[in-house]
């Protein structure tokens, strides 16, 4: 379907309005004297910045209405500073807008395609240019320069390596281990089970191994465990969980199964674990069920049993990988 | 002299001779040994604790029942200690103004001696965490400031937020800043575990620890802002939305300056 379509003809450009400045002599020389008053509080600026830098001591403080108590020689650095750079910038803008030239140029937009003897030229050039330097004739030349080039590419390429290399199982794994003590985090202090009271907690780790004299970033970032005393009533588990636990007591890994940030919220009244991250929230009474929240699984829990000495050790290693879901993650 | 001379042959010079000796004998006696016998320290004891329990029946027991037992509403008291009712009275806690999720800080309801009073009670129905006595608090002398910072770090800082400005819980709780609180009375939250916080046994971290992690947060509490407002020492939220908002905003209102024709 076909519409008649009513011609426009080009309205053209507007006119030209002139700025007052561009008519009025007097308008033009106060635009003139702002100019000059903006570049001057620039001056007085950096003068401020300079004059707080070696003259303010940097252990005044001074009250201000909002920002409280606030250190002098910080704030009138930073006001120096802002002052000069601020009004450089305003001033040059003023100046361009109300007294630089005002003149509107019309301007055609065309190909940009050169034109076609430019272009002839060009590759006539270039080819003189090839043959003057003998690529053609000189052979081992040209293959060396093309090996030394393709290496040269291939480098960055060789970098990606230390994108690796793969984890393997070790995120399957933690320094956990049967009849590895839980120790205290800091203090390294081996715990029984009296030391726990009902309602109370332990940022634990696993004892470092004889010989060893600290812990890796990446193992903490594992093994950190969170221990836990309930009343042995207050659990809601079945047999094996009940099992891992030991008198009311209960250790998780603290590792959110979501994004792996430490769960370490414990609220003691409603006996629920609380990811600071993105809030998921688990129930200590039912095996850190997830309750609310974007974690899918809920957090391993490590089974606990007491040594010869009465200390509180893992019985076995965690049965799934601690952490957030990996493409390898076996469960 | 002489006037004091003419009576030493009186009828009562005698008995009354005896009586002044006996007394300045009674009364020398009593300075020397200055230690009270066991049985008034005891009276005076359990006239404060019944003074405790006068307050605790009018304040205490519509909630917490006539003997501390507890109720639908309110924990049982047997057994928390004078540390507990030290930390929840004194800081304004309890009485609750209203049964909301959280019981806030507020200016305390009762004075220091019932606060005592209502704790020796309270530790007299079983006992309890004590109140900490000045030599386990002299922050100033004792403890680590770098190992307080990790032992908040490892214990506190979740909570509490990593400059002790206090955070959210779930469902309306939170825990609240631990800034401009008294030495005994972070010390007895991490003895009683109040409300949702867990409890911080003595074997967990010691006394000593304990001490550290209050010079600590003292020691943060002291730290200037050197940038002036410091928008809660929230870290990135407060900070990102002052950017958003003023920031940006400052920068449209230059760019719409900027943009604008000049008449």
């Amino acid at each position: 379907m076909a519409h008649d379509l009513e011609t426009i003809d080009d309205p053209g450009i507007p006119p030209h309005v002139h700025r007052k400045t561009d008519t009025d002599p007097i308008a033009a020389k106060k635009a003139e004297r702002q100019v000059a008053i903006l570049f001057l509080l620039s001056a007085l600026g950096t003068i401020l910045f300079i004059v707080s830098y070696i003259a303010i001591p940097d252990d005044i403080f001074v009250f201000l209405p909002i920002m409280g108590s606030t250190n002098a020689h910080q704030l009138f650095l930073g006001l120096g500073l802002a002052f000069s750079l601020f009004f450089i910038g305003m001033g040059a803008i003023h100046w361009a807008k109300t007294l630089m030239p005002d003149n509107e140029v019309t301007v055609q937009r065309h190909e940009f395609r050169s034109v076609d003897d430019d272009r002839r030229e060009f590759v006539k050039t270039a080819k003189e240019g090839a043959s003057a330097a003998g690529l053609g004739r000189r052979s081992l030349i040209k293959r060396s320069l093309g090996l030394s080039l393709g290496l040269v590419g291939l480098s960055p390429l060789l970098l990606l390596r230390d994108l690796g290399p793969l984890p393997g199982d070790s995120l399957n794994k933690t320094s956990w281990k049967a009849g590895t003590r839980l120790v205290t985090d800091p203090g390294d202090r081996p715990i029984k089970p009296e030391d726990l009271e009902v309602g109370a907690v332990a940022q634990v780790l696993p004892a470092m191994l004889p010989g060893q004299d600290h812990r890796t970033l990446s193992d903490i970032g594992k093994d950190a465990v969170l221990l836990i005393r309930l009343r042995p009533e207050e659990f809601n588990l079945d047999a094996e969980r009940l099992s891992w636990t030991h008198e009311g007591i209960i250790a998780f890994s603290k590792i959110c199964s979501h994004m792996g940030c430490a769960v370490a919220l414990y609220e003691q009244q409603t006996k629920h674990l609380l990811c600071p991250c993105h809030q998921s929230t688990f129930d200590v009474t039912r095996a850190a069920k997830v309750l609310f929240g974007p974690a899918a699984r809920p957090l391993p829990q490590l089974a606990l049993a007491l040594d010869a000495e009465g200390y509180l050790v893992a019985k076995q290693p965690f049965n799934e990988a601690v952490g957030p879901s990996f493409w390898e993650r076996s469960s | 002299m002489k006037r004091l001379s003419k009576y030493r042959r009186h009828r009562a010079a005698a008995p009354l001779l005896l009586i002044i000796a006996l007394l300045g004998i009674g009364t020398t006696f009593s300075v020397a040994s200055a230690t009270p016998n066991k049985s008034s320290l005891a009276l005076a004891r359990s006239a404060i604790i019944e003074e405790g329990k006068q307050i605790f029946l009018k304040g205490c027991s519509s909630c917490h029942g006539l003997n501390a037992e507890g109720g639908a509403i309110a924990p049982s008291l047997i057994g928390v200690g004078a540390a507990s009712v030290d930390f929840q009275v004194a800081t304004g806690r309890m009485p609750m103004a209203d049964m909301s999720t959280q019981a806030m800080r507020k200016a305390p309801v009762y004075s220091p001696q019932e606060v005592a009073a209502l704790a020796a009670y309270v530790a007299s129905l079983a006992p309890g965490p004590e109140i900490p006595g000045d030599e386990l608090l002299n922050y100033e002398r004792d403890g680590s400031v770098a190992e307080g910072g990790e032992l908040f770090r490892n214990n506190c800082a979740m909570c509490h937020n990593f400059a002790g400005q206090g955070g959210a819980l779930t469902q309306g709780k939170y825990a609240p800043t631990v800034m401009g609180v008294e030495p005994v009375h972070i010390y007895e939250a991490m003895i009683t575990g109040p409300q949702s916080m867990p409890v911080f046994s003595d074997k967990i971290i010691t006394p000593e620890e304990k001490l550290s992690i209050i010079k600590w947060i003292k020691s943060a509490e002291a730290e200037p802002a050197l940038g002036g407002a410091s928008l809660g020492r929230v870290g990135p939220v407060t900070e990102g939305l002052l950017v958003w908002t003023l920031g940006i905003g400052i920068l449209i209102g230059v760019a719409v300056w900027l943009a604008m024709k000049a008449r």
